[in-house]
Parts: C-alpha cells; structure tokens; sequence
C-alpha cells in the first residue's frame, strides 16, 4: 500500500513539473508584460508583477511614433481572414469533388495534394519573391493572400475530405429524390452539416496564416504591408534589449487570439495528421 | 487534370450512377448508366479553382525555382539582364563549398537531437497520462496545449527574454540553484548553447503533439492483452517494449518522420533567435541558409540550387509519410 502511495505521489510530483515547465513561459510572458520596463530590470526577477501596469499595452497599442502594431494587426486580419474565406470555399468545392465523384485523376490530385503539402517553403521563398515581383504583387495583401491560399489548401482540402466522407451520402440521395438538383443537394444538405468540420478547418486556417513569419518576411517586408510576426520581430530588434516588457505585451496581443481559437479546435484537427497511421 | 479524359471511371449502381458511398473494388462489375455530360464535367469544374492556384502559386515558382538553380543569377538579373545558363555550375559551387556541408551537417545533427529528444520526452509524458488521476490529467493537459497554441515566433521572442544575458529570469534561477553568479552569462553567443536554447524552444513546443498522438494510440492498446503480459510476468518496461511499442509502432514512425521534416525545416526559431543574439555563420540552418544566400547574399543561383537540393531531401523523407496517409484510406 505505501509503494502505492509512494507511487501516485512521484506521478503527481512528475504531472506539476510538467505543467510548470509547460505553462510557465506563457506566465512570465504575461507577468513582464504587466510591468514598467525598469520594474522588469531587476537582479532578482519579480515572480508577481511589481507596480501592476497597462502602460506597455498602451505603448504597444497606441504609441505610433514607436509601433506599427495597429497597421500590422489590421494586415494580419485582412490576410488571414481572406485566406480563410477563399481556403475553405475552394477546398469546399475540392472536396466535394474527390470524394461525390469518382473520375480518372481523382487518386492522382489527392496524392498531388500530399505532396505539394511537403514541400518546404524555406526552399521557395526565391522564386516566390520573384513570381509575386513580376505580376507586382510585392507588399500587397492580395499577394500575400494567394501564397497564404496556396499553403493552407492542401490541408484544408485534405481534411475536409475527411468531414465530407463523414457526411453520408443517403441524406443527399434522398433530398434528390424529393426533387432537389444537385447543387441544390450540396448547398441545402452538405452544406450546412459540415459546418462544424469548416469551422474546425478555417480555424487551423486562421492559425497556420496568423503565425505565419518567413514568407510574410520575404514578400511583406515594407513597414507599412506588414504581418503581425513580422512587426514583432522588426520591433523586438529596434528595441533590443532595451523593453523586454513592451515587446512582451506585443508577444501577449499576437498570442491571444491564436491561443483562443487553438484550443477551441484542437480536438478535431490533430486527428488529421496522423489518421493513417492510427487506423493501420 | 487531363482534359480530354471526360470519361469517368465505372461507378456503381443505384439511382444515379455518379454518386457513391463506398469505394468498390474494380473487379466488382456492377451495371453503369452513362452519365450525362453535365455530371462527368463536374469534378474537373469543383477542382479548377484549386488546382489553379497550386499550379500558379507553387508549381510555377517550382519550376522557376528549379531554372534558376541551372542560372547565373545574381543581383542585376534580379533587375532584370538575362541570366545565361551555366549547366550545373551552381551545384558543382554549392557540393564543393565546405560551408554549404557545415550548414547540412548542423541541421542534420540539430533535427536528429531535437527529434530524439521530442519523442523521448513525449513519450513519456504519454505513458504518464495514462497513469494520472482525472486532474491531474487536465493539469498536464492544459499546460500542454497552452505550450502548443503559442505562435513559434511569440514563442522564441518568450525564451529569448528568458534566457536575456542580464535580466534573464533562467541565469536567475540557475543562479539560485548552483550558488554561482550567472548573472551576464550570454547563452545565445555560444554557438552550442544557441543551439542548446534552440532545443528547449523546440521541444517545449513539439512535445505536446507528440505526447497527445502517441496518447491517443496508447489508449487503443488493447487491455486484456497488457494484463496477460502481466499475469505472464512482464515488468513495466517489458510490457512496453514488447507489447506496447508494437501496437504503437506504425504512429511512432509517422509522428518521428513528421518530426524529421518540421525539424529540418526549422526557420523561425532559428532566424528570430539569431535577431536576439546569435554568431551568423556558426548557427545557420539549411532554412536560414538559403535565405542568407539568396536574400543576403545576392547569389540566387546558388541558393536556388540549394533550396533544390533541400526539396530532394525533404520529399524523399515525406514518401513514408505520403504513403502512411494514403493507406487505408479511401482513395
């Protein structure tokens, strides 16, 4: 008996170390973010904000002659939610496509799907640059957008996919036989049922492009055309080491919203990755 | 799409011969009607928007990607001079350059530690949801999502504060625990500490993912078979190599391929920690490689043959990953 309680004691001690060391990046990130900057320029750190501020967030926020926080929020909204919007409604059309019908190519698109997925950004962030150049899509949000589109959709398309199998077919028949054309069968029944599998989708969407940083870097690089991490970034090396805890409120608002809808979707998305190897 | 195939495969049976349910094998032979036009040009009109933009967004800059890589191209043909082709002097150039083999050696190196240590430590923490109580449970879970959710380049400016040479709270605490000064102690100046910090940064937030798939996979194992392993006289280890392990070992393979490729690909963390504080030349990764070359550099041939070679690399690594997702699924 006490071998087992010595046990469940060393579980639990195992189970708070982990928390802490998961959690605890994300507090400090908060906790410096709610002090003064010379409060955080201690040689003892405070573990609990000392001199409880707001004052980085207003700086941050609102002091243009030192962050363009608000035009790149408003460029990390523009970018993200057009992706999404174009994202879900061609992987929609997509999906219906490989999985309501069958024809020659199907296996071969769905596999392309994979592939493009793999490959890396890294290796064509060059000729991107270039492509985007020549058709003078250089720091706009539509120019962006499309690279965005284009590297969410083998995912989207993929897992929706997935929803869209999940949709039985019967209840599209049956709407037909009542009368409704085929269309009519998608927008009316399949629709609105794979609402939940879009939100899901969009959401990862909304993620992948709101976190985006290297292609936004290259593409998106004049102060006025950028991204969120790319603002956060030129910000923290303007400032240097100098206001650890402004660029904390800056990292604490660009995390809010990705943290948020992350754990909204969590559940349903991760599934996706690795659905083959789990049912082999 | 080929375009002059608008002959689709045979389909089953039922009201309408177009719409299925399930996949049929083709040696089922079961009575088609022929379609009306319409309905054979509906896949290709659902899949035009999408292919399109993968074609124009990602083959097209492939295609230019692998042209360029066979060009001199440097600053002025990004200005616009023609660039002539030079066969594969751009790869002869990048093969024999001592550092373009120091940048793959380190990303090799650093991408194998990190996996290994994601897998190690996610593992474990799987096993150890497995034996926690209700709350404990939430504890860990949440903490772990937390970790999961932070956007990479929030995440790396987060630890670069902590690990800050002057106020770190990380020189603190170890300061605290070892009773030396740590106070000044610069972490990111040494190219094995970056690389150590780069690690936690990584770690911290890859195992999350894998501690919940491989979670996941371990609560399919099925009981009765772990209990007569038990009765059988198999200790905790034993039954975990030799039960479990084989249950799991198909996600074990997916999860560490996917790993490798996120690992190998890694830019953010590096390229942002060497904004904090980090030597250049002794840190890079294939990523920021490529990016310092073309970008910083001005050589985009040579960074065009890279990043060439980089795509070889990382699809030969996706083909088991490509070939896991497809089985078993309907296709």
């Amino acid at each position: 008996m006490t071998r087992k309680h010595l046990n469940s004691a060393a579980l639990g001690a195992a189970a708070v170390i982990v928390f802490v060391f998961s959690v605890f990046p994300v507090y400090w990130m908060i906790n410096t973010s709610l002090q003064p900057n010379n409060q955080i320029r201690t040689v003892v750190p405070n573990f609990v904000p000392a001199n409880f501020t707001l004052r980085n967030y207003e700086t941050v926020l609102f002091d243009t002659t030192r962050s363009d926080f608000m035009p790149a929020l408003g460029n990390s909204l523009m970018v993200t939610i057009s992706t999404v919007v174009i994202a879900l409604v061609f992987a929609f059309l997509a999906s219906l496509a490989v999985t309501r019908f069958r024809f020659r190519s199907r296996k071969g698109f769905i596999l392309a799907i994979l592939i493009i997925q793999m490959i890396p950004a890294e290796a064509m962030i060059v000729s991107t640059y270039r492509v985007l150049d020549s058709w003078s899509l250089l720091n706009t949000i539509a120019g962006l957008t499309l690279v965005y589109v284009a590297t969410v959709l083998p995912f989207t398309i993929w897992t929706l996919r997935g929803f869209v199998n999940g949709i039985p077919i019967d209840l599209e028949e049956a709407a037909m036989i009542d009368g409704c054309s085929r269309t009519g069968a998608f927008w009316k029944i399949t629709f609105p049922l794979l609402a939940p599998g879009l939100v899901a989708t969009g959401v990862f969407g909304f993620i992948q492009a709101w976190n985006e940083f290297l292609l936004a870097l290259v593409v998106n690089s004049r102060p006025e055309m950028m991204t969120l991490p790319v603002w956060l970034r030129t910000f923290q090396v303007a400032t240097g080491t100098t206001n650890w805890a402004a660029i904390m409120a800056g990292s604490t608002l660009m995390a809010i919203p990705v943290v948020i809808f992350f754990l909204v979707v969590q559940g349903r998305m991760t599934g996706g990755l690795v659905s083959g190897a789990v049912k082999g | 799409m080929s375009t002059h195939s608008p002959a689709l495969e045979v389909a089953p049976g039922g009201t309408d011969g177009s719409r299925q349910v399930a996949p049929v094998p083709p040696e089922s032979p079961r009575p088609v009607r022929r379609r009306p036009r319409s309905a054979r040009m509906a896949p290709a009109i659902l899949l035009i928007p999408a292919s399109l933009i993968l074609i124009v967004v990602i083959g097209y800059p492939l295609l230019q990607l692998v042209i360029m890589s066979f060009q001199e191209f440097g600053r002025e043909q990004v200005f616009g001079k023609p660039a002539p082709f030079v066969g594969l002097d751009n790869y002869v150039r990048v093969l024999t350059d001592s550092q373009f083999w120091a940048v793959l050696g380190r990303s090799v190196a650093f991408a194998a530690v990190n996996v290994v240590v994601t897998m190690l430590i996610g593992t474990l923490i799987a096993l150890l949801l497995t034996r926690l109580n209700k709350g404990f449970k939430l504890l860990v879970s949440v903490g772990l999502l937390l970790a999961w959710a932070m956007p990479a380049l929030t995440a790396v400016i987060v630890w670069g504060w902590m690990f800050d040479t002057q106020y770190g709270v990380v020189n603190y605490v170890l300061g605290m625990i070892t009773g030396q000064d740590l106070h000044g102690n610069s972490w990111l100046s040494n190219p094995l500490s970056f690389f150590l910090v780069a690690t936690i940064i990584i770690t911290w937030q890859s195992v999350p993912f894998v501690a919940f798939t491989i979670y996941a996979g371990l609560t399919q194992v099925p009981e009765e078979v772990l209990e007569a392993a038990q009765l059988d006289g198999a200790n905790g280890p034993k039954r975990f190599f030799l039960v479990t392990f084989p249950y799991l070992r198909s996600i074990f393979l997916v999860v560490t391929v996917l790993q490798v490729i996120w690992d190998l690909r890694v830019f953010t963390q590096i390229y942002a920690l060497q904004g904090i504080g980090g030597v250049r030349e002794q840190t890079s990764t294939l990523g920021v490689y490529i990016y310092q070359t073309s970008l910083g550099t001005g050589d985009y041939g040579a960074g065009g043959a890279i990043a060439v070679i980089m795509v070889i690399i990382m699809m030969a690594i996706s083909l088991y990953y490509v070939r896991q997702s497809i089985k078993d699924e309907d296709l």
